[in-house]
């Protein structure tokens, strides 16, 4: 980021007294410049906010006091994400809504339980302070809903088209049970492949809500948390080999990240994975393949088998993971490679995806 | 999903790949060589792999995978054509989605995006419109492309702007008809081709009577298909029903969209707006005679081509690429020298390797399967 046009200051910082308020409309450079007005978005918007007792005191950096982390487990889980979706707000969710959850997620899927997050903002000059308002009410929601505590921030503005409105970054910290020990590289011949409910409502719902392809469907993100999911599904077994949320690339790159890492094949049949029927009439029309779609509160579980059906009744006892459903299984060849069994009764490669998803033309 | 899941019905399936078999055991033909069926639609290509249709198949029966993907057959300095257009600081470069990897000489028009080309995807040629209306200081440009499947549509747009006394909004026209195109193929020396999966949504346009040459001239019977899996594997049924029983005729299985006389309306409205050129430059089939579609006098105003100074590049394919030899089912994909290797879907060298319905990509993203179980090709 060029110097000129950057300016910015930690959140925490130097004592501020929460009395500030923001008299402005739109986010201007001033709010990222260190003074009188920087202090009053921070005050008014952020600490109103999130407030909690690591964040109170607003030192330069947070102070996370080590035995309580080490009562939680004998690991750190430590991650980091950048938020840059558009369009801000969509059917399910916001930006704010991802930028939580989709941290709380990755730590979630190692099996780490989410304790502190940071949260770092990018805001575009001319950025309406409502709309931040409403990005900012979305992150302390989840973060409630998830039990983590955002416990330092940075606020930078750049000029008009220095970047698209708004952008954030959080990073998570959780920490791991001493029993718990999950891997892509951990998945056997034999063991099972599980998803936790429909796959590619998210990617759907941002395609839609672009509004570039003139379809009408009622298809809301399924943006959120997946630490109470993973903490029945390790409640349940202590054989859950692999896990990973099924993000950009959807749940045909988390298959493959298994089957490449662990060196065995995944079979999966079509029939069994669970698709919303607009998400798969959306695809129709426009040529993707729901399997490549991003998912943004959907995980991939490779489970022994003794303990597949004990692992499923957990998840679908628990709400997000309602839906969930045994979708195929492990195999050693060929190995690297995932198959699926259509629906049609033939058989295919679900691959790596190259490039972009871009829709074909007739 | 109703209306889809009924021809995706395993249980069918399994009971047409059992008549199939039956069926060619009353071919001779089929003893000595496997019959080779040309798909010329890439919708057709993508079904084939996404279901697996060839492994239901006997191996006396192989599809050839045909020329009907417009975004594989485009040559490389068209695309330079293209980028040189995006490139201009006045104009908005908008085209299909998948038409932005396809590699020039130069570069793509993705890549003419990333480096500051204003390159937009659209759905449809009458959102390039909707920009250009939008954005009356810039020129937009549409990038039409694509067989009689999509030429109704653009000629529709250009109708509507000059109806709408649109200045600003031009098309770089690289449509392209398949009748000339399939003439020129089986006119080729090489080709063994037994009979014809026909394009289903050409056909939609043109109706069924345009094929009538294929089963008189060539004696080859042609069946036009719907893209369904149940669809390809019925009007392959078909096909083979008409060799075991001596006929060559054009048949329909897509009765369900395809009219004997097509759809008038869309027939004038490229009427209207087209016109043949004399030749038009394929990749790997070079020039084939009045293959190539451009826009009539009439229309000059809302003609890329007359508008702008466009260089008409012309390149030659890369040396080591056998396209052509793919296109017309000579050799396989995985015959080919750089399949795989120097030719991949992330570093295409030919453009079938690029689009999801081309050939090779096919086969590469969903072909493996076979070559990891040591199937032959």
């Amino acid at each position: 980021m060029n110097e000129v046009r950057e300016s910015g200051a930690k959140t925490a910082s130097q004592g501020i007294r929460r009395t500030g308020r923001v008299r402005d409309s739109h986010i201007n450079l001033s709010h990222g410049s260190g003074g009188k007005a920087m202090r009053a978005l921070i005050e008014d918007v952020f600490l109103g906010a999130f407030a909690n007792p690591v964040l109170d005191p607003l030192e330069d950096q947070a102070m996370l006091p080590l035995a309580e982390l080490a009562r939680h487990g004998d690991r750190l889980a430590f991650t980091t994400d950048s938020y840059v979706v558009d369009p801000l707000f969509f059917p399910g969710g916001d930006i704010g809504t991802l930028a939580v959850s989709g941290t709380v997620n990755d730590l979630a899927v190692s099996g780490a339980k989410p304790l502190f997050l940071s949260c770092a903002m990018v805001l575009e000059e001319g950025l309406a302070v409502e709309t931040l308002r409403r990005v900012v009410a979305s992150m302390r929601s989840v973060a409630g809903e998830a039990g983590v505590s955002i416990v330092t921030g940075d606020t930078k503005v750049v000029e008009k088209g220095a970047a698209d409105k708004l952008f954030i970054n959080t990073c998570g910290i959780g920490v791991v049970r001493p029993d718990v020990c999950m891997s892509a590289r951990n998945a056997r011949p034999g063991d099972v492949v599980i998803a936790s409910g429909v796959l590619g409502d998210h990617g759907t719902a941002i395609l839609i809500a672009r509004n570039q392809l003139a379809l009408e469907a009622e298809v809301a993100s399924d943006c959120q948390p997946l630490h109470g999911l993973v903490a029945a599904m390790l409640a349940a077994s202590q054989n859950i080999h692999c896990l990973r949320d099924a993000t950009r690339g959807g749940a045909a790159t988390v298959l493959n990240e298994f089957a490449k890492s662990s060196e065995v094949s995944i079979r999966i049949r079509e029939r069994d994975v669970p698709i919303r029927e607009q998400v798969k009439g959306a695809c129709e029309i426009l040529g993707l393949d729901p399997l490549f779609l991003a998912n943004e509160g959907k995980l991939i579980a490779v489970v022994a088998e003794a303990d597949a059906a004990h692992v499923l009744a957990a998840m679908r006892a628990h709400p997000a993971g309602a839906e969930a459903a045994i979708i195929g299984e492990v195999t050693a060849h060929p190995a690297g490679i995932v198959t699926m069994r259509t629906a049609f009764g033939g058989e295919r490669v679900v691959d790596m995806l190259v490039g972009e998803q871009l829709p074909r033309i007739c | 999903m109703k209306y889809v899941d009924e021809f995706r019905d395993p249980e069918k399936a399994q009971a047409l790949a059992s008549d199939i078999r039956r069926l060619v055991g009353c071919i001779p033909r089929a003893r000595r060589r496997p019959l080779q069926i040309m798909e010329v639609c890439g919708g057709h290509t993508h079904s084939i792999f996404r279901y697996g249709i060839q492994q239901m198949l006997p191996e006396e029966v192989e599809f050839v995978h045909g020329p009907g993907c417009p975004v594989c057959v485009l040559p490389m300095g068209r695309v330079d054509d293209c980028v040189a257009l995006a490139e201009r600081p006045e104009v908005i470069f908008t085209t299909f989605g998948d038409a932005m990897r396809v590699p020039g000489s130069r570069k793509s028009l993705l890549k003419a995006k990333a480096d500051g080309a204003d390159v937009r995807m659209v759905y449809s040629p009458l959102d390039a419109l909707m920009l250009a209306r939008k954005h009356p200081e810039r020129e937009v440009i549409f990038f039409g492309l694509g067989f009689e499947t999509t030429m109704p549509s653009t000629a529709m747009t250009l109708i509507q702007a000059r109806a709408q006394g649109v200045r600003n909004f031009s098309l770089f026209c690289n449509h392209i008809t398949i009748i000339p195109t399939i003439k020129a193929m089986l006119d080729s020396p090489e080709l063994k081709l037994d009979g014809f999966l026909g394009p289903g949504h050409v056909s939609m346009v043109i109706g069924t009577r345009p094929y009538a040459f294929i089963a008189r001239h060539y004696r080859k019977p042609i069946t036009i298909a719907g893209f369904e899996p149940l669809d390809v594997l019925q009007s392959m049924w078909m096909v083979l029903k008409q060799l075991a029983e001596g006929r060559c005729e054009v048949e329909n299985q897509y009765g369900r969209i395809v009219a004997e006389k097509g759809n008038p309306k869309a027939l004038a409205a490229i009427q209207e707006v087209f016109e043949l050129r004399e030749f038009f430059e394929w990749r790997g089939l070079g020039s084939i005679d009045h293959s190539g579609i451009r826009v009539r006098a009439g229309y000059a105003d809302f003609d890329a081509e007359r508008k702008f100074q466009v260089p008409n590049i012309r390149i030659a394919d890369p040396k080591s690429c056998q396209c052509g030899e793919v296109l017309k089912g000579v050799i396989k994909p995985r015959q080919c020298k750089v399949f795989g290797t120097a030719c991949t879907p992330e570093t295409p060298l030919g453009s079938l390797m690029v689009s999801t319905e081309g050939a090779c990509a096919a086969y590469y993203n969903y072909g493996r399967l076979d070559a990891a179980r040591g199937a032959p090709a």
